[in-house]
């Protein structure tokens, strides 16, 4: 099963290569991560998505706690909680299929973010399954090239990650 | 007043009343080196290989349960050492390793000596630290000390580069350091705890299953006090031998692979299982599914939280420090109504018996060619079982582990995790080092002994007198032993050709070498050997010992644990 793992760690050099390095030495699925430090400079939040068994998401969850640098972790999908990821993409528009990819980013609450006579960039986020379905609804023909983020993910209302 | 990084070093370890540094030094550490020179709070031991100052440090540190210390330089003195840090992490050792980097400046760019140290060691540390400001320098050490030694421990690398060690600051060592990000759990659930007592009340074939975090933890007094108030059978893993007496009827000797047939049994058929710091590992449990066919219920205390459900599902997980746990224990057990269930534990330990009487460390006693096994009870009959035994990887740990009976916890020094032949020797010197009066010996082969022969040089230079026993079979007998029952007798490079004379080489190096090729000389040797006329002496017994013996009892790798090989079946 799909987990979105957030956890808050000590913002040093080599924090996240005892994370990643955790992964692989232990053959865990990354699906995707994203770091970056948080509010307060000394700590960063990590949003890791894997996926495994029940037995395997407790003992990835207990070793990330196992890790030095590790300060808490919080299995984001044994609550109900918010999950976005951001997606730049660059597709061509030209000719008549320059004014369909406006309405479709529209549909899609995209924004065109960078415009040139033969391209866009547009700018999406929402879950990773909303940013599948924008790819798959443009003729991939178009696609010139496409960023993520990785999902970030947030509890809702009282539930929170913190020191 | 100011000091510079290489004084902080030294001072930082002497604050922490390190005895022994084993080290080897190089450019990267000269500054660190010099400070040394310069001091008389500890002593610096030279070995020849860095690989031998970590485990001596590791021996240190499992023969006293203090922090063993080991120094070496960048690049090579690093990548030598990656073979003890690791062998120190599987066994979970306290240890701080202090490595030599190239000058700030100078990382990344492929320096003279350079490695990527903190990230070369990651795996198999508890933590490391590269200090890049010698303001951080006392604090990292400091915080090197702690994590080593508390919660589950391990070994801590504090990689420091030259110009760090050059650089001056004002020297303050903390007392101590608070981490948020690590606080290692010490009490146990109470709720748990009394679902745990209750269990082992209500047990009617219960077992007791020790490990290596017991001899750790030092909660060997409090293991045998509440296995005695329950009157339950016991069974230790390799690493927990020692941990509650072996020459007590209680212990049903070690159990997994190589255990004993009663041990393995009792681990099968028990309905309540108390684990207390071991790890069900592969060796211990053999499969998992086969483990899992019998109903038992389980109770894991352990001070690793990833240790427990990692693979045996658990019901009552304990997360404490062992001691902590097993006293808390003990005082439920004692204000408890209940009692254990006589009766049920009377046929349990009657069926126990049954399988103790199979007798299966039974060996060949009248053979004309030396048996292995019978050098390491002679050697426990001659040194009293009071000796502090080390040893390498393959049949003669085995052996050593069967046949010699650890009636105190911290006597066995093996690498029972990464397995890693070489230690016995640096193994055998760093425990000498930390009890000079004490028996030590080495039980080792003659493969095993050459991969860290060199340290016979080390141990001339300080009058370590370790007593070597080698059980010469000419074969690297484990694997000889698999090849034998897996792969059709076909010895595969096992031979072991050209073998140095020990007894000569020991006498090059300066030591006492002697050759037995017959059991009828076994115990005049031992005897000799640990005569108050070689007490100042190594020495370096080469015995000539039955080529194709096997370790029995025996279960293959994927097999179930009471699937064992027996002696007599074969």
């Amino acid at each position: 099963m799909r987990h979105i793992i957030s956890l808050l760690m000590e913002n040093e050099a080599g924090a996240l290569s005892r994370v990643a390095g955790l992964f692989s030495a232990r053959a865990y699925n990354i699906e995707s991560l994203t770091v970056a430090p948080t509010e307060d400079a000394t700590m960063s939040r990590m949003t890791i998505v894997t996926t495994g068994s029940e037995d395997v998401i407790e003992q990835i969850t207990k070793q990330l706690n196992k890790l030095v640098d590790v300060i808490k972790v919080m299995d984001l999908t044994e609550g109900s909680h918010i999950e976005r990821e951001l997606m730049l993409v660059k597709v061509k528009a030209v000719g008549p299929g320059r004014e369909e990819m406006k309405r479709t980013a529209d549909i899609f609450r995209g924004r065109i973010i960078d415009v040139t006579d033969s391209t866009y960039t547009i700018e999406l986020t929402g879950t990773g399954s909303k940013l599948d379905a924008f790819l798959e609804a443009i003729d991939p023909a178009f696609i010139i090239e496409t960023v993520r983020t990785g999902a970030s993910g947030i509890g809702r209302g009282e539930r929170s990650l913190k020191v | 007043m100011e000091a510079t990084g290489a004084e902080i070093v030294v001072r930082c370890l002497a604050e922490e009343g390190v005895e022994f540094v084993f080290g080897y030094p190089g450019g990267a550490v000269l500054n660190i080196y010099d400070e040394i020179f310069k001091q008389n709070k500890f002593k610096h031991v030279l070995v020849r290989h860095e690989q031998a100052a970590v485990h001596a440090a590791d021996a240190y540190a499992r023969s006293t349960g203090r922090v063993g210390v080991a120094l070496v330089t960048s690049g090579p003195g690093v990548t030598n050492a990656v073979t003890g840090i690791a062998t120190a992490y599987m066994d979970s050792i306290p240890i701080v390793v202090v490595t030599g980097q190239v000058p700030t400046p100078a990382i990344g760019l492929d320096a003279f000596q350079e490695v990527d140290t903190v990230g070369i060691t990651r795996p198999c540390v508890k933590h490391n630290f590269l200090v890049k400001d010698v303001k951080d320098l006392a604090v990292t050490m400091k915080k090197a000390f702690i994590i080593a030694a508390t919660g589950r421990p391990g070994p801590v690398v504090v990689d420091v580069p030259k110009d760090v060690t050059a650089h001056l600051t004002e020297f303050v060592y903390p007392a101590t350091v608070e981490m948020r990000s690590y606080n290692p759990v010490v009490k146990g659930h109470s709720g748990q705890l009394k679902r745990a007592v209750q269990m082992l009340l209500e047990a009617k074939r219960p077992v007791v299953y020790a490990g290596g975090g017991v001899v750790l933890g030092d909660a060997s007094e409090q293991l045998v006090e509440l296995t005695r108030l329950l009157g339950f059978p016991i069974t230790n893993t390799l690493m927990g031998l020692g941990g509650y007496p072996a020459t007590d009827r209680q212990n049903l000797g070690m159990l997994g692979m190589h255990g004993t047939y009663e041990a393995n049994m009792a681990m099968q058929h028990c309905d309540v299982l108390l684990a207390v710091g071991a790890r069900f590992d592969d060796r211990v449990i053999g499969n998992p599914a086969h483990f899992a066919r019998e109903q038992r219920r389980i109770i894991h205390v352990d001070v690793d939280p990833s240790s427990i459900s990692k693979r045996v599902r658990v019901d009552v997980p304990i997360v404490g420090d062992v001691q902590n746990v097993l006293t808390e224990m003990l005082s439920l057990l004692k204000q408890a109504k209940e009692k254990p269930d006589a009766a049920a534990l009377n046929s349990w330990w009657t069926q126990i018996e049954l399988w103790r009487s199979r007798n299966c460390l039974n060996y060949n006693r009248n053979s004309p060619i030396i048996k292995p096994q019978y050098v390491v009870e002679k050697l426990w009959e001659v040194t009293r079982g009071d000796a502090y035994i080390t040893s390498d990887v393959g049949q003669h740990q085995m052996w050593a582990a069967q046949y010699y009976k650890f009636d105190k916890p911290r006597r066995w020094i093996n690498s029972g995790g990464l397995g890693t032949m070489g230690v016995g020797l640096p193994y055998a010197m760093g425990v000498q080092l930390a009890h000079p009066d004490a028996q030590v010996a080495c039980i080792t082969g003659e493969s095993s002994i050459q991969m860290c022969i060199q340290e016979l040089s080390t141990c001339r230079q300080y009058r370590i007198p370790i007593k070597i026993v080698t059980l010469n079979n000419r074969y690297m007998g484990m694997v000889r032993q698999w090849q034998e029952f897996f792969y059709g007798s076909r010895y595969a490079e096992s031979y072991m050709d050209s073998l140095p004379d020990f007894v000569k080489l020991a006498e090059a190096y300066g030591h006492v070498g002697m050759r037995i090729d017959k059991p009828e000389d076994v115990e005049a040797a031992l005897k000799e050997a640990f005569s108050p006329a070689l007490k100042e002496r190594l020495v370096f017994m080469d015995f000539q010992t039955d080529q194709t013996e096997n370790v029995f009892p025996m279960v293959g790798a994927g097999k179930g644990l009471s699937e064992m090989i027996l002696a007599e079946e074969l």
